[in-house]
Parts: C-alpha cells; sequence; structure tokens
C-alpha cells in the first residue's frame, strides 16, 4: 500500500481558502447520562452513569482536535454526541452557530453531510453484504448527491484518495485486511465532502504497523481537504502526532485542555502528569532517565457514583481536604499560555523532567521497589 | 479470464468470459468480488448430500405441481371408485384381489381397499395439498415473524416487551393439543355445524391455526440477530450519513438475516406438513373426498392387518421427503456458517 496519495478532488471551501481559526464546532455544558435500570416486578431507575459531565470544548475549522483520556471516560461517548448518534441530556451542541443538540433526523439532513466519523473496529463498522462500491456509495444516494460523471466515477476516485485500488468497487468487506477496512471507512467519511470529522480511536483496532499508514492517510486527509478532526485516542504518541490542540478527559470531565507543546511539555494537571509518564519510552542503555516517574493505583472510579469536588482527587498524590469539597474550575492559570486551561486546585509545576523523588502510589510496585533497592 | 487475474477473482455468473474480453481490457480486467451469496453457493455446490437432498425435494415438488399432468398421462383420477365400478378388483370383503394390495401395470401402486380408489393418484395429489398448506404456512409464518422479530429487535422498549411477552404466552401452548381442539371452533366460527364445511375453508382454516403458533421460534430468533446486529458499527455509520430507520433496516439489517431467515425456513417447512398430516390423521384435516397424504396414514392405520401394502408407499415417500428435506436444511445451514458446523 503506496503512501504517496494524490488528492484529486479538495473541496471548494478548503481550495477558496476559508480563513483559518472560524470556530466550527462548539461545545458547551455536554452532558450525557445513562439510566441504570432495576429492581423486580417493576424496573425503574436505580442511579445514573455520568458518561459525560459538563465539557466545554471549541473545534475550528481545518483543525486537529485530540481527546485523550483512559478507557471509559466518555471519549466516545462525546463523539457520538457530537455527531449526534446520541442526544445529549443537557448543554449544547453548535456546529457553525446552528444548535444541533435536539435537532431531529430531517432537522439534521442539511449538516449530516459536514459533520461525518470515521469508527474504531473496521470489523463492525463495514456491512458484510455490501460492496465496498455500495459502501462508499451509500452516503451519496441517502443525501441524493449526484457528482458529476456519476457516483460511481467519484466512489473509484475516493477509493483512489485513500489508497486502494479503485478496482476493488465490487469487492466485498471481507476480501480486505484491517487497514484496508478502515481506508475504505475513511473513504466512506469522505463521500460526502465533509468539514469536521469525528474520529473515534480510528487506529486502535489496527497493528502498530498498519496504524502510521492511517494516520498518514488521516493527516494528509485533514491537511490537502481542509477538513477538522475530533481526534478520540487513547494513545498519547498518536495524538500527538495528529492534534495540534489537546483535551485531556477524566471521568467525564475535561481536566486540561491547551496546544500541543504546551500539553506535552508543560502540563499543569496531575492526571496529565501521570499520563504523560505512562508513556513508555526507549531508553538507551547508560542514558540517564530524565522523565518524571508517575504510577498511579487502582482503577478509574465508577461513573455511576464519581467523587465529589474534583474527580481525580482519589488516586491524586496531592489531593486536599478541599479538592473533596470543591469541584476546580477549568481556568487558565497563571504562567500558562494562552488557550491553556487546566481544572486543579494544586497545579503540578510545568515540566515534566524527573522529580527527585517518584511518586509510585501502587502499594505492589512500591513494595517490589523496595525490595529491590535494599542491596544497594 | 480467470487464471490471468487474481485467483479470488470470478467472473460475474452466467456472462461468458469471451465477451468481457473482447470487449474493453479495461473492463475484463475488472475486479468482482464474491458475495457472501455467491461464497454460500460455492460451499454448497460442494456438499453432495445436500445437492441429492435438494434434488429429492425438488422432484417432490414437481410431483406436487404436475400432479394433475401426472394423473392425466397416467389415465386416472383419485375419485373414480375403480374397485367398486369394476368387478374383479376387489374381493367380498373390500380388499383387492391381486396380490400385494392390487399392484399391476394399470395400478401402479394398488387400489385401495374398501373405495377402491388408485393409490397412486391419491399420493401425488395428497403430497400437492399437503405440500401447498405447508408452503403457505412456511410462507405466512417467515413473514410474520420477520415483521414481528424486527421490529421488537429494532425499536425496542415497549414494542420489545410486549411482542415478547405474547412470544411467551403462545410459545406455552401445547401446539397439537390446541390443534385438535381448535380445528373444530374455527370452521364453526363461518360454517354453521348443520352445513357441510367447504374444502377451502378447512384449507384456510388448517393454516391459519399452524400460523397462529409457528411465528414465534423465528421471531425469537430473529429479534436476537437484530439486538447483535443493531450495535455493530456500521449502523451506526449508517445514521450518522442520515438513514431512515426505514432504509437501515432494508438495507442493513435485512441482507444480514438472509441466512437464519433461509435457514429456519428450511428446516420449518418438513414439521408443517408431518403436522397436516398428523392433524387429518387424527380427523381434524381433511376430509374425504379432497385426497391426502395424511390421511392415507389413518386409512392405512385402519387396514394394516389385511392390507399393509396400502401404508407402504405413502410412508416410503414421507420418510424419504422428511429426511431429504432436513438434511438440506442442515447443508444450508452449513454452507451458510461454515464456522457452526463440525
Amino acid at each position: 500500500m503506496s503512501n504517496d496519495i494524490s488528492l484529486s478532488k479538495a473541496p471548494a471551501a478548503a481550495a477558496a481558502g476559508e480563513p483559518a481559526g472560524e470556530t466550527l464546532l462548539q461545545v458547551s455544558g455536554l452532558t450525557k447520562h445513562f439510566p441504570v435500570m432495576g429492581g423486580f416486578p417493576f424496573k425503574r431507575q436505580v442511579g445514573t452513569v455520568q458518561a459525560v459531565d459538563g465539557i466545554d470544548l471549541t473545534v475550528r475549522a481545518a483543525e486537529s482536535f485530540g481527546l485523550v483520556g483512559e478507557s471509559g471516560c466518555g471519549k466516545s461517548t462525546t463523539g457520538r454526541l457530537i455527531t449526534r448518534l446520541l442526544e445529549p441530556t443537557a448543554g449544547t451542541v453548535s456546529y457553525r452557530g446552528q444548535d444541533i443538540s435536539h435537532a431531529t433526523r430531517k432537522e439534521l439532513a442539511p449538516v449530516r453531510s459536514e459533520i461525518q466519523m470515521i469508527f474504531q473496529d473496521p470489523y463492525s463498522s463495514l456491512n458484510p453484504r455490501q460492496t465496498v462500491g455500495t459502501i462508499i456509495g451509500g452516503p451519496m444516494e441517502i443525501n441524493g448527491i449526484n457528482p458529476p460523471g456519476g457516483r460511481e466515477k467519484r466512489v473509484r476516485e475516493l477509493l483512489e484518495t485513500v489508497g486502494l485500488n479503485p478496482e476493488h468497487f465490487n469487492r466485498f468487506p471481507h476480501e480486505f485486511s484491517g487497514g484496508q477496512r478502515q481506508r475504505i471507512g475513511v473513504a466512506r467519511a469522505l463521500a460526502l465532502e465533509p468539514r469536521l470529522i469525528v474520529a473515534d480511536e480510528p487506529v486502535s483496532a489496527l497493528d502498530v504497523s498498519i496504524q502510521a499508514q492511517v494516520v498518514n492517510l488521516l493527516q494528509q486527509v485533514q491537511r490537502e481537504m481542509g477538513i477538522a478532526f475530533l481526534f478520540i485516542a487513547h494513545d498519547l504518541a498518536i495524538v500527538r502526532h495528529f492534534s495540534q490542540r489537546v483535551a485531556v478527559m477524566y471521568l467525564g470531565k475535561i481536566v486540561e485542555v491547551g496546544d500541543r507543546d504546551s500539553i506535552y511539555q508543560r502540563p499543569r494537571h496531575p492526571y496529565t502528569h501521570a499520563l504523560l509518564s505512562a508513556v513508555p519510552e526507549v531508553e538507551l542503555e547508560g542514558e540517564e532517565r530524565e522523565r518524571e516517574r508517575i504510577r498511579l493505583a487502582g482503577d478509574v472510579p465508577s461513573p455511576i457514583n464519581p467523587p465529589s469536588g474534583c474527580r481525580f482527587r482519589t488516586r491524586c498524590w496531592k489531593a486536599a481536604d478541599k479538592c473533596a469539597v470543591e469541584e476546580p474550575p477549568l481556568i487558565r492559570l497563571a504562567g500558562a499560555e494562552e488557550g491553556h486551561l487546566t481544572a486543579c486546585h494544586f497545579p503540578e509545576e510545568p515540566t515534566i523532567a524527573a522529580r527527585d523523588e517518584d511518586i509510585v502510589m501502587d502499594p505492589a510496585l512500591a513494595a517490589l521497589e523496595d525490595v529491590s533497592d535494599r542491596p544497594q | 479470464m480467470t487464471s490471468s487475474t487474481e485467483t479470488t477473482v470470478s467472473g460475474p455468473p452466467g456472462e461468458p468470459d469471451e465477451t468481457t474480453t473482447a470487449a474493453d481490457p479495461a473492463v475484463a480486467a475488472e475486479l468482482v468480488g464474491r458475495s457472501p451469496g455467491q461464497l454460500m453457493w460455492l460451499r454448497f455446490k460442494r456438499d453432495r448430500t445436500g445437492v441429492i437432498s435438494a434434488y429429492v425435494v425438488g422432484f417432490f415438488f414437481v410431483v406436487a405441481i404436475l400432479a394433475p399432468v401426472i394423473a392425466k398421462l397416467y389415465g386416472k383420477d383419485p375419485y373414480t371408485l375403480y374397485g367398486q365400478n369394476e368387478p374383479g378388483l376387489l374381493n367380498d370383503f373390500g380388499y383387492p384381489i391381486a396380490p400385494n394390495g392390487g399392484m399391476s401395470g394399470r395400478f401402479w401402486f394398488g387400489i385401495e381397499p374398501n373405495l377402491g380408489r388408485d393409490v397412486f393418484t391419491q399420493l401425488i395429489y395428497g403430497i400437492r395439498t399437503s405440500l401447498g398448506i405447508a408452503l403457505a404456512v412456511t410462507i405466512a409464518v417467515t413473514v410474520t415473524a420477520i415483521l414481528l422479530g424486527i421490529s421488537a429487535g429494532y425499536l425496542g422498549g415497549r414494542v420489545d416487551y410486549f411482542v415478547g411477552r405474547i412470544t411467551d404466552l403462545l410459545m406455552a401452548f401445547p401446539a397439537q393439543l390446541f390443534f385438535v381442539a381448535v380445528m373444530p371452533v374455527v370452521t364453526a366460527v363461518f360454517v354453521s355445524p348443520v352445513d357441510e364445511t367447504p374444502t377451502y375453508l378447512r384449507v384456510v382454516a388448517l393454516i391459519t391455526v399452524q400460523w397462529f403458533l409457528g411465528w414465534m421460534g423465528l421471531s425469537r430468533l430473529l429479534r436476537g440477530q437484530v439486538l447483535s446486529l443493531r450495535e455493530r458499527e456500521f449502523i451506526e455509520a449508517a445514521r450518522v450519513t442520515g438513514a431512515s430507520s426505514w432504509r437501515i433496516v432494508r438495507r442493513e439489517l435485512l441482507p444480514n438475516l438472509v441466512t437464519p431467515i433461509l435457514v429456519q425456513s428450511t428446516l420449518m417447512l418438513p414439521t408443517f406438513v408431518t403436522a397436516e398430516a398428523g392433524l387429518s390423521f387424527l380427523g381434524v384435516g381433511l376430509v374425504e373426498p379432497t385426497p391426502d397424504w395424511g390421511r392415507m396414514f389413518a386409512i392405512g392405520g385402519e387396514i394394516y392387518q389385511n392390507d399393509l401394502t396400502y401404508m407402504f408407499f405413502p410412508g416410503i415417500a414421507m420418510v424419504i421427503f422428511i429426511v431429504a428435506f432436513n438434511l438440506l436444511g442442515d447443508s444450508v445451514r452449513d454452507a451458510f456458517d461454515p464456522k457452526a458446523a463440525r
């Protein structure tokens, strides 16, 4: 699979050179609570899963916005709320000033073609009973788009765009590898010439060798067609490679958001520190470890019953009484760059350099290290 | 053409290779994938049991459809009382004089005792009646199950709850007993007990009662399939592009449900044939003079001590038909889902 792809057709909007920085997507106070039903003989609501709990974010035109966090922190729910696969419990999603948070299918129709989605699992996101041509042409058929030269010609162009052979038109998904399937998924998302693509962990189901190809493809698409991306992932390295701005989510809330370099080089929130420290790094022999080392203990608390105040306090080494009482607002801290917001009462130093003492919260890991330290 | 391209590529079925090659080299090189349906067909063709069973089942259907033609060529009909009209065929006790139930070059499968009708035409017309009813029930049941199963699975919530409870309720009925008890009631609703019940009404009643207690299994199966399918991301992908629910059901769900529908209905049809035969055997199905497969067993049961041969042909035909149809159903399932088999 070659990586040099030719973008035969860029949308007119991008070609016209739209003013960069125009706000495309504005999300404010977005909340999604799933009811937990239980009881016998009559089912009633016994609780709520607070999957997403009041998040604000802005995606500008032609920008790639990364959303990272642990499994179960609400990243995917956020993506599905923005594409309106789910209806928000509260808060608003507005696309170019139009509130789409509770729009019906008919009202959404004009916006549908502009917001598309790339899915996580390339094995379940393609209908096994449809040909590639039908899969990619389907969105055009639904939206009644008749490109010049016919839909089939357009589908062949799209296949070429994503680096597949246009002659694969009549094949079925089971004849393709995971990476090729994901390319088909990308072609389907591009079929409507969208301006915003929500990519829900688009590469996490792929082999590492294929991940790079698909990420490069997405990056090429993003740059050359001027499509804005909301890139949801748990792989910090890929988000760093792909996104200009990054938000870190923890248990349904955004804890830190800012420019890529600012987040990766000068994080302030303890959770961001912990996440960055957990990324494995190759150390050459004799090389001094220069990054800080933080090992958290336990799991993310249940979103059915999240901790009061700051949600990270149960796993935070700096937690104080204030954290349990008062929820920290997402604000720009003193000394932080423009647009770098952090939700923490006791932020860390803006560096990822090694500390005097490692923070090892995990008792098992701490005990192990005690043993290995003893002979020295 | 096939040799020049990749091995996984096959030409469009039924299209001569020369025309594609001659027309345009670019068109000739076009890669055509094999659809899951085509793969299924290839696997099925390789299964010798399945192919033979399909031929046997096909033979039965051909016989049923062509019964009047066959009877005409054969020169007899299932209603004439040959044994009573012509002396020398039945003895004083009403049994065939000739050995083996009166089998001869003229009456291939013998003569029916007492009434003296021709067994061969009775059998082919009986197969025609029974298969026709079973086919009608299968179609009615499949359509109902598709409608209810998919709506329950796709809509969920209250619809799912009510369809589910109705399914539970009907599944709790003992089917055979219910048929026996209800058949007279259903006919009595339309015809006063003093009048003669017309045959078409009996047929409709037979189809109705079997349909009423037949759809639950397939419906429940389809509901489960839809529940698992609708969580798949390709449904979400269709929704993101703005597809309506109707389109999602028709274009995304239904093609994925063809396998269970086809397999289940193939396995269902022979059970309806036996159920219909059972009802006729018990006397609540079709009555004289309509030829019926099941009633031949009833008559055979009365006279088997004196004329065993009468039971022979309907019995063998029924056994072959049921075994072949079940083997066919198994082969269809194996062909669609090679992982589930062996």
